[in-house]
This record gives structure tokens, C-alpha cells and sequence, in this order.
């Protein structure tokens, strides 16, 4: 509906069997029509919009319009491999009569989520020998020691492994912090815990005994998922629906039903109108429709990306947004200064 | 019904895994929903797997085996007699497998996986009660061990027998597994099903080209094996016998069978047919050529042709009656020299042969399957024991007459007293058999390798499949189609698409889901039923009005006519739905032969099928509802007559209908449930009735190879290799099938998410794009488990290896190589072992052939056991054990855990194979709007060519699972319906097609195309690049040919072939082809005298004794072998050396 050219240029078209006008032109330098497109600062800082929709401990939904893609995506892969975060690194075995293998148990330790703050460590140096490498400034031990009994005050009759046995779950809570020099001190207020208390480890029974020891470090998640702080960190783009012809009556019930509750009002006239497009997950169940074939028109809008970052728990997600930022920052920097950039 | 309903103890078997499918409450539905018996009817399949089970067939002829035909055999051979003393008899009276006479509960033997872990045989004790003579007495004896038999696990003399889980639990047995096969010297070998022509039936076949036409039949009997014909050779017809010398006139044969009179002849043969009394009148000529005209003469014939040697020599018309009594048509036998039986048989032989020359359509087909037999583990086992059991005796008798030789014995002799010393015979007999899979026998002249296989346990399904596997007689390496081809009337019997790709395609075959293989039954009440029915008995038939009537065939062997065929074969079958004989026992009417066959032999395939009577299914929904009650079993619907069994032959004189809304008037059975014309394999495969069906054929063999979980005692076995997968999950689009079987349970594979789409150019040809986060989150990995056994031997000299401690430096540190040993010398379990340690430290005695007398045994020389391979492994087990022999056993199992890697194997169940091209990470990954990222990338190129619809459908049916919060089924010929996937879809948001909008993980920007986004279970194969890989820069020789030794095992070097060094020379660079085949390869410099052309040494030539034209040169050694090898044959090749370049 609207005859403002440059606004339909910023759509991405999505057409029945294919997504047309996705590449994105926002950057330094481009200037491809005869208007000016070229970026510039003052524009982009004008221009620039950020709302937040959902924040708390473990998610956040915001919305960042007004940026060009490559920005936008490079703040989700950072979030993903790039922002550090601690993790369990090596796991020492004094005794394991589980079930489970040493390999398979330590794997399992190192996907526990653990709420360290990343800052109060320092980095561990790969280069050195394995037993000089960790330290009271890189590294936090964890102990982890089960056993599993039987519960005397079981009732005879019961079969529930929960009640007949004493511990027979392992829970990443059970996995202890065992403080090494200033340690203490220094996480006093923050206790260092898993992040999600009842993930099972393993299962046990009578007999079996597990008792390990664990180093955490610092790491980051294109070395291995265990370091990555976010479960995923994503976006999408803004759906954008345009109603061509008026759709009446009969018709804009079932127009309606082709989207999510919500998406597709009905005023009363009986004419349906786009109520919220953000609702919309974009199914296209509309074009499969004959009768609204040229009716409505499905886009996207290239620069308003609705971003969900699922902090694992170690940092809250906007802390982890910031500091996919900071380290976008000093990339830049880093290119500014490099030699070969002269 | 109540009487029905009583008592079901014998259904104990395997009922808690069929509990959650016999709940009133399944699938949704609950007892007071409605009944469809269209959809419901199915449920009689849990129902017969639940009595039936998997491996039924193979518990059933074991159990056949040692019940009746172990007493059978006996009863056959049951007197010894002396030749020495007449007054001596040994009699056996019964004989007991695994319980003495007093006692009704079974002894006790070692459990089967203790015996897997201790490499011993799982076997019972074989009792005989005998009675015997000791000077005058009669002793009766109980109870003499005669032999150990080995056991079939899950039979009804295994201790597994009627167990339940927990008891299964305590013996470190799965309770899942299906059993059927026998531990023999720690290792699980399963007697394959044996599939051959049935025995005593006449087989008619016409060859075109040689205008030959035969009828053919096996005689089998206990004693001997033979074959006789009955073949036209220029339009006459002969009867051909092995122990006959040369082809006798057919019409002498039945002369000297007493059919005197050609009159008789004609009638027998031919009846009032003019044609065919025209095409056989030649062969009266034939006989009235050799003037023979009486019986008499017609045996003196016969015996002037035989060429049996015997001891006393007997006159001809004696090997005349001999001939036709005894080696002509085997199986049947002559009364008091009455040959008017035999006569008969022949006559009809010669019938069908003058028919199929009238008609070549009158032939039989080889590849039919109703003239098939299967031949199972017990019917093998009996013919093995037989012939030990006929061996024992004779050594018995032997032993028995050596004492009873000597005159004077001071004290009377015990016969039983020498039983002992030949018990081992039948013992080691079995288990050499079993373990080896060599069948000789003497009796017969059989001898037979490869009964026997190994089990496979690499995953769960090659184990089931191994089970239900059967395996033809017919020769791999001839190119004849026909017995490969898919033949119709192997529906519902044997699976359609479950057979191997390559040499052995079509002749090993998978059986169906629900099939039974019948055992033998007894024919005399039989008989006896069918002159009760009315049948008239042949003895009392008139020659003339044999061919008037329909013909009464009891297992091939012609009993008498009836005149009423229809109302002979309705009466037969009514008796058999109320139980009066056994429900195995097939009937059936062949128009074109007149003849009702009625088979009772084992063997047979057959299956149960819904009886259709006026148009209307016998199961009604009542009947349903009481089986899903638990008020009736499948048994109780067999006994009501609601389902019966039906050969195959039987099968193609029915009309079976598909649906239940297919049924009209003339239709007399009702399938159970289509899915079941696939077995247990293909029955793993979502929507197979999507797919090409090579695709299917091809994930048969592939589900084999999956990783996966082997069984709920996977930890505690330890078996030569074992791969696990870490985290298996059961498929989100499961069959009936795969709930039947129990794959859920123990599944092979991962529900991955997969995009179609093309990402990277490391996707061509197949290969996989696969994200590195999903496998830092654990898809893919697995675990392989290797075992090292190591036996301490004690030798004659009474020193034994030993196994030594650990060698320390100076710090008291064991040495590196010692790392992972504990201070006992064995690895501990636990630690890390790497290429180059040692995890077993054994030495052996250095003077181990010394004599006793030489009391140095302190002297030891270290034969440790050294762990080599590219990647560290840790020790999982150690085991300390006695094995059968009473030498010290030690097992080591060794454990490594892998992440997936570049070019490791991956499928899916749609036989579309793939390699791990790249591992990329999750940032670069697409991902839609929800962030989801797939685990697998797959290039849509899988697609067009291979047509494996059943994989999108899989894909979008997964999707909607997920979605939903269900498992969706994907069952052959059935299943959710793609329109319904599609809605869910919809319902929840995304696109009815199941492909989604997804975003560049590289560029952030949206893809241009929608891309096919859902889980698709997939599989990883026991491939992986781990165990292949393999490269050489320099390394071991072979000793004579000093060239690089073959072989990633030892370490090889890559070959540059025939094929290669054409290229090269083709080429034109000869400096790299002398580099290849002989610098890099085995160059050996030799001194070569100019002169006599031969090679010296040293700069010397020993022939001319001078080293005045001694030349170094390098040549290949081989070459230098060669022309040594070619010395000593007394061929001289001489040198000749001149410059290529002359000045």
C-alpha cells in the first residue's frame, strides 16, 4: 500500500516457491541508485532503534531496527563462539563404578552450565605441561563424590529406585566447589553452582561410588559448544504483510485463519485489516490459497531483526549482548591497527 | 468360552515386553472405545509374536529335536548284540537331555554368559536308561551320561526358559534377546535355516532344448538318501537310479513291480486319455525289444544292471526284488515283496511325465515355494546325532567284543563299564560341528561347510536378522536367474525386500513377520482320518478306475481316491479348525493333477490368516475386544477356528483378501495385516512403500551395520568387537514393526535435523555437512570395544607362563611402556593405554620343551601384549577365569570413545549412504526463525535419481511429531497420512510442505529458497575413518621378495597396480616408474658377470672364477629371485649388458 519506493526496497519479498531482494545493501560506501544510500554515522546513530520486549535472568527478545545485516549477524555468531565462558575442561577420576564410562560421564560434566563470572578468570596457557597449567587464577576445581546406598527406611514392598536408595541420581548440584587460594574470597557473594541444579549426571546403585575431581576454565564456543554462554542466540526479521485488495465477509475469516490468532483483524465492516505482523511465523499458508492470490503480499523487513538470546545461565542475556558488542569493538580495533591495514 | 480361557502358563515367554502393547489402554485407545475390526484386527500380530516370538522357528525344531526325534532315534538304533557272546545284549530304553530320571527340574548347568565369558560350550548332560546283560542278569541302568548336548539359548532345556526380566537380570542375560542360537567354546553360532526341494515329492521339469522330460523325487528315509527319475529320452520313457547302471525301459519297471499285463499298464498310466495312451504305446515296443514279458524276467533285468557291491554275492532276480524293494523309490517300503504300492507310484510318475510331454505346462517350478523346505537347527542337530550316536555304538560294540574275546575272564563283565570311554565322541562330535559349521555325515555322504555362523552382534537388528535368515543350497556362482527372482507365492512368507546385494542376492532370504516353519507330524492318524472320511484305499482300487476320481496324496505318497473331492477337502478342514489334528497340517486341491494333497512334514511355511465364511470375517470386534482384555490369546483364536494356518500351497487353493472391505463371497481368508509380507529388517523402514524398492533392499543390509545399543547386557559382554553408540534415541517415526521387535528399545541412531540444501561444495556426491556443536553435544558418538584374550599355558614340563609385574626406573616410577599396568602385571581398568604400552605382561618359559628333570625354571622371556593403534584406548575390563581345560583365561576389553569425524559413515533407513564430508560450526550454520540449527546438511541431490519418497515423508511426519508431541508412524502400508502431518504443521506455524525460511549463518541474510527442514532418524554405520585410516612412508618388507609388505595391518605399503603403471608408461615417465617399482620398492644392487651373464658376489663371479667382467648393477630383487629360482630348475638366464647410449 505504500508508494514510497525506497520503504519497498527494504522489503524482502516472500513469494510462493522462493525469497526474493534478501541482500542487503546498508554498509560504508554503497551508493547504488541515484538518491544517496550511502551510510553515513550521524544517520545510522539517528536512525538506529532498539526496543526490548522480554528481559530476564535466562531470555531476552528485543528488536534491532535500523541496522544493516552484516552487524546484526555478526552480534549472533559472536554471542554463539565467541563471548567466553567457563566450562569443565578436565575431569580427574579417583573412582567411577558407574555405569557410565569415564569418558562418557566427563563429557556429560563438561555440558553442565555453570554460573562462573568469565571476568574473575584469567585464560590458560595450552602451552604449558598439563600440571602447571592450572591454577588458582584460571582455573575453578569442582569435586563431585557419591555414593550409593541402600535406604534402611525403604518400605519392603517399594520399587521406586528413589526411595529404596540413596542417591541413586546424580545431579549436576552434586558437583561441589572446592575453593583453591583466594577463591573464597573472591566468589564470596557469588556462589559458584550449576546453573540448572537438576540436570542428571548418571544413575547409581548400591555399591557404586563416583568421586572426581573437576577443572574449569575459561573457553569460548567455536572451541567447543560446553564454552558457548548462549543455547542459541538468534534472530528474525520483522514480517511485513501487505493486503492489496480489500478482503471481505467470508473471505477475511478464512484469510484470517491462514495466519496465527492474532495476526488478522476483522473490523467491522467485516474487512480484514493486519493487526500485528509481529505475530506472524511467516507459513505462507496464504499463498497456498487461490482466492487470495494477489491479495496479499508477504515480505519481510530486511533491517528489523527480532532478536531471542537463551543465556545458558552463567551471565544474564543482556551481558553477554554487551559483550558480543565489546568484542565486535575491539575486532574493529584490532583491523584499525593491524599493520596490514595501513 | 470359559473352558477356553483357563490356562495360558504356557504363554509365559517374553510377556513383559508385550505387556504395553496388550494394555487395555494403547495407542490412544481404551477399552471403551469401539472396535474397528478393519483397524483393529491387527492386534492378532502382537498377539502371535507374543507366543510365537521372532526365533520361534528355530526353539520349535530344537525343542522338536529333543523331545521326540532324540527318542526316535534311539528307538531306531536300540540294541547292541555282541558278535562274540549271543547271550549279550544292550538295550537302550529312554533317553533325557539336561534331567536324571528321579528328579523332574533340570540340572545345573554353567549359564550362558558365564560360558560366553569362559569360552565353554553351553551344554546339558544326555542321559540314556539302559538295560543290559552282565552273565546272566538283566540290569536295568538309569541315568548313564552318555555326552553333553549343546544347548539352544531361550529352548525348552535352556535355563532361560520361562524366565522374567529380573530372573533374565540376575543370569546377565538380556531379556530382549531373541536366543535361537547355541554358545559353543564361548562364541554364539546360529544354525542357519537351510532352504532345499522337499523330499519325496515328484518334481516334473521339462528341458526344451534336449526335449527331456523328468520326473524326479528325493527318497529320505533314516538310512539313505537317493534318487530316482523317471525321463523320456526320444519320446520313450526310462526310469534312471543311481545304483542302476543304465536307463530301464519304464514298462519293465512296472512289469517287475507285477503289473504283468499291459492292459493294467495303460490303465495306470494314461486311464481312458486316447492322447496320452497314443504318446505312451512306444514304450511297450520297448519292453516286447528285450522280450520280457514276466515279472521274472523284468527282475532279472533290473538285478543284471545293479551295481551294488555286496559281501555275499547274490543271484540276479534276488538283486532284482532288492533293487525294487529297497533302492528304487527309497522312502517307500514293500511289505512281504507286495510291489502293487511302489507300482503305483511309479505309474504316476510316468503319468505326469506323459502329461508334461502332452503339455508342457504340466511341469512343476523348482522356485516355487510351496515345493520348498526350510531345514532347520534340530532337524541338523538330529541328522549330526545320528550318525555319533550310530558311531558310539559301534565303538561300544567293538570295545564290548574285544573283552568278550578273551576266554577265561576272571570276573563277570559290566558293559556299561566301557560306555564311559566313547562319551567324548558325541560330545566333541557336537561341538566340532557347531563351531566349525562342517556338516559330514557319513550315512548319507553329506558333507556340508558353512551350516554355521557366527552371530552377529554388531547391532541388535544384524543379530535379529541373523535369526530370521535363511540360506538356499543353490550354488552362488552359477548365473541363473530364476531361484534368485522374487517369486510370487513368497508373499507373507518370506520378506520381499530383506535379501543381500551382490553374489548371494535372491538366494539368502529373510522370513517374513509372521511365518511359521512347521515340524514334523505324524502321518498314521492321518491316514487313518482319510479312510475314516471316505477315502477308498489304493490296495482295493481298480486299476481302471484310477484316473476316474480325484487322487489322495498324503505328503507326496499316493493313499487312495476319492469321488468327492470338494466335500472330502471341506470335511478335512473343518476338523483341523476344531483342533481334532494339528492346525499345521495343510490340505489342498490341485485341479489340474486331480489330485487333494494333504502335507503333515516339516519344514513347510506357512501363516495365519483370518477365516472368511459367507462373505463375513469370522473375527468380530468381541473377539477383538477379549484379546485386548487379555481374555483370549492367539491360541484361543486357532482353537475357535477364527484364524488358521496356511502353506503355501494351501494358500494358492484359498482367496485372501486385503482389506476386510474387499471381501465378497468368494473369498475364504482375510489378511491380518499387510505390513507383515516385510520381516523384522525392513520392517525398521519408515513409509517403504514410498520408496524405490532397491532403496529398501539396500537399507536392509545397512540397518545391520548401525550402531546402536546391542542388548541390556552390552556392558557386561565381552566379545572380539563391539560398537555402542552413546546416546541412542528411538525414532520419531516408529512402525509396528520396530514396536514388534522391540527397536525402540534397543534403537541404532539418531533423529536428526536435516536441511536439505547445498552448503559448501563439501557435500557432492553424497557426503554430509555436519555441525560441529551438535557433535560437541554428543550426535554421533560412539564407542568401540575390542577384546585381547590371553591363555596361560602350563606345558608338559610342569612350568607355566606367567605374568609379571611392572619394570620401574630409578624414581620407582614403572617405565612408560609399563604405565598402565597395575603391580599384578595386568592393565587397570580404567587407565589410559597408548600405542607402544603394554596392558598384558606375560612371559613365557624359555625352556618350555626341556624335561622334567632340568629343574631351571626360573628362566622367562617377556612376551608382553602391546597395544598398537593410532589412538589411545582405555581398559574397560579385566578378566581373570579357568576355561574349559583348566588353563588360566585372561580377557582384557579395551574401550575407545569416538567423536564423528571427517569420512565417517552415515545413513539414514532410505538406503542413502553418506560420508562426513565437513564439520563446520553452529555460527555458520543456517537457522530459522525459531534458531534452530540442523545437525546434518544434505544435498538435495540424494533425491531425484534415487526416488526415496518415504525419506520426505519421514521428514515431514518427524517434523510434525516434534511439533506435536508425539511419535508419528510411518508403517508399511499404513501410517500417518502425510495430509494430516501437513495440517499439524500448518497448525503450529510453519509451511504445509515442511520447508522453512531459513537465514544465512555466514551472511545473516535470508536464503533464496525455501529449504526441506526436519528430523530424519539417522544411522551410523560401523565404518569410520579410524579403523581405515592408514599411510607409509617406509616400513616393513616381506622376507622373500624384499618388497613392502600389503596391508594396513602390517603396516603395508599402497600398491601401484597394473592399471596405475599402464598410466604412467602411457605417460611416458619412466624415471618415476623405475622409482616406484624398484628404488622405492626392493632395489638390490648384484654383481653381474659381463661375461657368463650370470650374477657372483662380492665383485667375484664364482662361475668364470674372476673379477674381470663383474659389473654392479641394481636390479628389483624379485628379478634377482627370479632368475635364482629359475637356476635351480635348471634354466640359466644370462645377463647380456651393454650401454643404451654406444659411444
Amino acid at each position: 500500500m505504500s508508494s514510497d519506493n525506497n520503504n519497498n526496497n527494504n522489503i524482502v519479498n516472500i513469494e510462493y516457491n522462493r525469497v526474493t531482494n534478501v541482500t542487503s545493501t546498508d554498509f560504508p560506501g554503497f551508493s547504488a541508485n541515484s538518491y544517496d544510500q550511502s551510510w553515513d554515522l550521524q544517520k545510522f546513530r539517528d536512525s538506529l532503534k532498539v526496543d526490548i520486549s522480554k528481559l530476564d535472568e535466562r531470555e531476552a527478545n528485543f528488536d534491532l531496527i535500523h541496522i544493516d545485516t552484516s552487524i546484526a549477524n555478526a552480534f549472533r555468531r559472536i554471542m554463539i563462539s565467541e563471548v567466553p565462558c567457563v566450562a569443565a575442561e578436565a575431569v580427574y577420576f579417583y573412582n567411577n563404578t558407574s555405569v557410565l564410562q569415564d569418558e562418557v560421564l566427563a563429557h556429560r560434566i563438561g555440558l553442565v552450565p555453570l554460573k562462573i563470572d568469565p571476568d574473575e578468570l584469567q585464560w590458560c596457557d595450552d602451552s604449558l605441561p598439563e600440571n602447571e597449567r592450572y591454577n588458582d587464577k584460571n582455573t575453578i576445581v569442582l569435586t563431585l563424590d557419591v555414593q550409593c546406598t541402600r535406604n534402611p527406611n525403604a518400605p519392603k514392598d517399594c520399587t521406586d529406585p528413589n526411595i529404596l536408595y540413596n542417591n541413586s541420581n546424580v545431579y549436576a548440584k552434586d558437583l561441589k566447589f572446592q575453593p583453591e587460594g583466594d577463591q573464597e574470597e573472591v566468589f564470596k557473594n557469588r556462589p559458584i553452582v550449576p546453573c540448572d541444579p537438576d540436570i542428571l549426571l548418571c544413575k547409581l546403585r548400591p555399591g557404586q561410588e563416583i568421586s572426581l575431581r573437576v577443572h574449569c576454565i575459561l573457553g569460548i564456543g567455536s572451541d567447543h559448544a560446553k564454552f558457548s554462554p548462549v543455547s542459541t542466540s538468534s534472530y528474525r526479521l520483522m514480517p511485513h504483510i501487505t493486503i492489496l485488495q480489500p478482503i471481505k465477509g467470508e473471505s477475511a475469516k478464512r484469510f484470517q485463519k491462514c495466519f496465527p490468532s492474532g495476526v488478522i483483524g476483522i473490523d467491522n465492516k467485516g474487512c480484514a485489516f493486519v493487526q500485528d505482523s509481529r505475530k506472524d511465523t511467516v507459513s505462507r499458508e496464504v499463498l497456498r490459497h487461490q482466492e487470495f492470490q494477489d491479495h496479499v503480499k508477504l515480505g519481510r523487513v530486511r533491517d528489523h531483526f527480532i532478536f531471542n538470546v537463551e543465556s545458558t545461565g552463567a551471565m544474564t542475556p543482556e551481558e553477554i549482548f554487551f559483550k558480543s558488542v565489546r568484542i565486535l569493538k575491539n575486532k574493529a580495533d584490532y583491523l584499525k591497527n593491524c599493520p596490514i591495514a595501513q | 468360552m470359559t473352558d477356553i480361557v483357563t490356562d495360558h502358563s504356557h504363554h509365559h515367554i517374553k510377556d513383559e515386553s508385550f505387556d504395553a502393547l496388550m494394555k487395555p489402554v494403547y495407542k490412544g485407545k481404551g477399552l471403551t472405545d469401539e472396535i474397528n475390526t478393519a483397524e483393529d484386527k491387527w492386534n492378532l500380530l502382537p498377539a502371535f509374536l507374543k507366543v510365537k516370538g521372532l526365533v520361534k522357528q528355530h526353539l520349535d525344531s530344537f525343542n522338536y529335536f529333543v523331545d521326540v526325534d532324540l527318542k526316535k532315534i534311539i528307538n531306531a538304533n536300540k540294541v547292541i548284540l555282541s558278535d562274540v557272546d549271543p547271550e549279550f545284549y544292550l538295550k537302550y530304553v529312554d533317553i533325557r537331555i539336561g534331567h536324571r530320571s528321579n528328579s523332574s527340574s533340570q540340572d545345573k548347568i554353567v549359564p550362558p554368559h558365564q560360558c560366553r565369558l569362559r569360552d565353554m560350550t553351553y551344554s546339558a548332560p544326555i542321559y540314556v536308561d539302559v538295560e543290559y546283560t552282565r552273565g546272566r542278569k538283566i540290569i536295568m541302568h538309569k541315568d548313564v551320561e552318555i555326552g553333553k548336548m549343546p544347548i539352544m539359548l531361550r529352548s525348552n532345556k535352556c535355563i532361560l526358559n520361562g524366565q522374567n526380566e529380573t530372573d533374565m537380570a540376575r543370569l546377565n542375560e538380556c531379556p530382549l534377546d531373541p536366543g535361537g542360537y547355541f554358545i559353543v567354546n564361548g562364541t554364539e553360532k546360529v544354525i542357519l535355516v537351510q532352504e532345499q526341494l522337499s523330499k519325496n515329492r515328484i518334481i516334473v521339469e521339462a528341458d526344451d532344448k534336449k526335449h527331456i522330460v523328468q520326473a524326479s523325487v528325493t527318497s529320505s528315509t533314516h538310512e539313505r538318501k537317493s534318487k530316482t527319475y523317471v525321463v523320456t529320452k526320444h519320446d520313450k520313457i526310462y526310469l534312471k537310479h543311481n545304483s542302476i547302471s543304465e536307463e530301464v525301459p519304464i514298462v519293465i519297471v512296472l512289469k517287475a513291480c507285477g503289473i504283468i499285463s499291459d492292459l493294467e499298464i495303460v490303465q495306470l498310466v494314461c486311464g481312458n486319455d486316447s492322447t496320452y495312451q497314443e504318446l505312451f504305446a512306444v514304450n511297450f515296443e520297448e519292453a516286447a525289444k528285450y522280450r520280457i514279458y514276466t515279472q521274472r524276467q523284468a527282475l532279472e533285468f533290473i538285478g543284471s544292471k545293479v551295481k551294488t557291491i555286496r559281501r555275499q554275492k547274490l543271484t540276479v532276480l534276488q538283486e532284482g526284488i532288492e533293487a525294487i524293494a529297497t533302492t528304487v523309490i527309497a522312502h517307500l517300503t514293500a511289505e512281504n515283496l507286495d510291489f502293487r504300492e511302489k507300482a503305483l507310484y511309479v505309474a504316476l510318475m510316468t503319468r505326469r511325465v506323459v502329461m508334461a510331454m502332452n503339455d508342457p505346462k504340466m511341469v512343476d517350478d523348482r522356485d516355487y515355494v510351496g515345493n520348498k523346505r526350510l531345514e532347520l537347527a534340530g532337524q541338523l542337530m538330529s541328522l549330526l546325532f545320528e550318525d555319533l550316536f550310530k558311531k558310539f555304538n559301534s565303538d561300544f560294540k567293538a570295545s564290548i567284543d574285544k573283552v568278550l574275546k578273551k576266554p577265561n575272564r576272571a570276573t563277570e563283565y559290566d558293559a556299561l563299564l566301557s560306555i564311559n570311554i566313547h562319551s567324548n565322541n558325541i560330545t566333541s562330535g557336537l561341538n566340532r560341528a557347531i563351531s566349525t559349521g562342517n556338516w559330514s555325515l557319513k550315512r548319507f555322504k553329506m558333507e556340508r561347510a558353512g551350516v554355521t555362523h557366527v552371530l552377529s552382534r554388531l547391532s541388535y537388528i544384524s543379530a535379529l536378522g541373523m535369526m530370521t535368515r535363511i540360506s538356499s543350497q543353490f550354488e552362488k556362482s552359477r548365473k541363473v536367474s530364476g531361484p534368485r527372482a522374487l517369486q510370487p507365492s513368497q508373499f507373507g512368507m518370506l520378506c520381499t525386500s530383506d535379501t543381500p546385494e551382490g553374489e548371494a542376492c535372491g538366494l539368502v532370504k529373510n522370513l517374513a513377520l509372521m511365518t511359521h516353519i512347521t515340524s514334523d507330524d505324524e502321518e498314521e492318524p492321518i491316514k487313518r482320518l482319510c479312510y475314516l472320511l471316505g477315502i477308498e484305499d489304493l490296495s482295493l482300487i481298480d486299476s481302471s478306475s484310477l484316473h476316474l476320481h480325484y487322487g489322495v496324496y498324503l505328503n507326496g505318497t499316493f493313499i487312495g481316491i476319492t469321488r468327492f473331492p470338494i466335500k472330502f477337502v471341506s470335511q478335512f478342514r473343518k476338523l483341523r479348525r476344531s483342533g481334532k489334528i494339528s492346525e499345521f497340517i495343510s490340505i489342498y486341491t490341485n485341479q489340474h493333477q486331480n489330485a487333494v494333497h494333504i502335507a503333515t512334514d516339516g519344514g513347510r511355511i506357512c501363516r495365519p490368516l483370518i477365516i472368511v465364511t459367507n462373505g463375513e470375517s469370522k473375527v468380530k470386534a468381541e473377539h477383538l475386544l477379549q484379546l485386548k482384555n487379555g481374555q483370549l490369546q492367539f491360541d484361543d483364536f486357532l482353537k475357535l477356528g477364527l484364524v488358521e494356518y496356511l502353506d503355501v500351497n494351501e494358500e494358492n487353493d484359498s482367496f485372501i483378501a486385503l482389506y476386510e472391505k474387499d471381501i465378497s463371497n468368494e473369498i475364504t481368508h482375510l489378511e491380518i495385516e499387510p505390513f507383515t509380507v516385510l520381516g523384522a529388517v525392513a520392517g525398521l523402514i519408515p513409509y517403504p512403500h514410498h520408496n524405490q524398492s532397491p532403496r529398501n533392499t539396500y537399507q536392509c543390509a545397512m540397518g545391520k551395520q548401525a550402531i546402536g545399543a546391542i542388548a541390556y547386557n552390552q556392558f557386561k559382554r565381552i566379545d572380539t568387537l563391539l560398537y555402542l553408540m552413546i546416546y541412542p534415541q528411538q525414532p520419531m517415526v516408529k512402525t509396528k514393526t520396530i514396536e514388534l521387535i522391540d527397536y525402540d528399545k534397543l534403537p541404532a541412531g539418531q533423529n536428526a535435523t536435516v536441511a536439505v540444501m547445498s552448503y559448501s561444495g563439501y557435500d557432492i556426491e553424497d557426503a554430509l555437512v555436519i555441525n560441529k556443536s551438535s557433535i560437541d553435544r554428543g550426535f554421533g558418538r560412539c564407542e568401540t570395544r575390542r577384546k585381547t584374550t590371553c591363555v596361560l599355558k602350563r606345558y608338559p614340563n610342569h612350568t607355566q607362563d606367567i605374568i609379571g609385574g611392572m619394570r620401574v626406573d630409578e624414581n620407582g616410577k614403572p617405565i612408560w611402556q609399563h604405565a598402565p599396568l597395575g603391580p599384578d602385571g595386568l592393565g587397570e581398568v580404567g587407565m589410559k593405554v597408548e600405542s607402544g604400552q603394554v596392558y598384558i605382561n606375560k612371559s613365557v618359559p624359555s625352556n618350555a620343551s626341556d624335561s622334567v628333570l632340568s629343574q631351571q625354571s626360573s628362566q622367562y622371556r617377556e612376551t608382553p601384549v602391546v597395544y598398537r593403534a593410532p589412538e589411545a584406548s582405555h581398559i574397560d575390563q579385566v578378566m581373570m577365569s579357568v576355561s574349559d581345560n583348566d588353563q588360566a583365561l585372561i580377557k582384557v576389553l579395551l574401550r575407545q570413545n569416538r567423536r564423528p569425524e571427517l569420512g565417517d559413515k552415515f545413513s539414514s533407513r532410505h538406503g542413502q549412504k553418506g560420508v562426513c564430508g565437513i564439520i563446520v560450526q553452529q555460527e555458520d550454520f543456517p537457522f530459522n526463525d525459531q534458531g534452530v540449527c540442523p545437525d546434518i546438511i544434505m544435498n538435495p541431490h540424494g533425491f531425484p535419481s534415487r526416488m526415496t519418497v518415504g525419506k520426505m515423508i519421514e521428514l515431514v511426519s518427524g517434523k510434525a511429531g516434534t511439533l506435536n508431541g508425539t511419535l508419528e508412524y510411518g508403517t508399511c502400508f499404513g501410517g500417518s497420512k502425510l495430509e494430516d502431518m501437513s495440517k499439524i504443521l500448518v497448525d503450529h506455524g510453519y509451511n504445509y510442505s515442511g520447508k522453512d525460511m531459513l537465514y544465512s549463518g555466514v551472511t545473516g541474510e535470508c536464503l533464496q529458497a525455501y529449504i526441506f527442514f526436519g528430523p530424519i532418524y539417522y544411522q551410523k554405520l560401523k565404518h569410520m575413518v579410524l579403523d581405515k585410516m592408514h599411510a607409509r612412508a617406509r616400513g616393513p618388507r616381506a622376507v622373500l621378495t624384499r618388497q613392502p609388505t600389503e596391508g594396513r595391518s602390517r603396516d603395508g605399503g599402497l600398491r601401484l597396480g597394473e592399471m596405475e603403471r599402464d598410466c604412467v608408461i602411457a605417460y611416458g615417465a619412466s624415471q618415476l616408474l623405475l622409482e616406484r617399482l624398484m628404488i622405492s620398492s626392493d632395489a638390490f644392487q648384484v654383481d653381474v658377470c659381463n661375461a657368463c651373464g650370470l650374477m657372483g658376489y662380492g665383485g667375484w663371479c664364482t662361475t668364470c672364477k674372476s673379477s674381470e667382467n663383474v659389473i654392479k648393477m641394481t636390479i628389483p630383487y624379485a628379478a634377482k629371485l627370479l632368475f635364482q629360482e629359475l637356476l635351480s630348475m635348471n634354466i640359466a638366464p644370462r645377463l647380456k649388458l651393454d650401454d643404451v647410449f654406444s659411444k
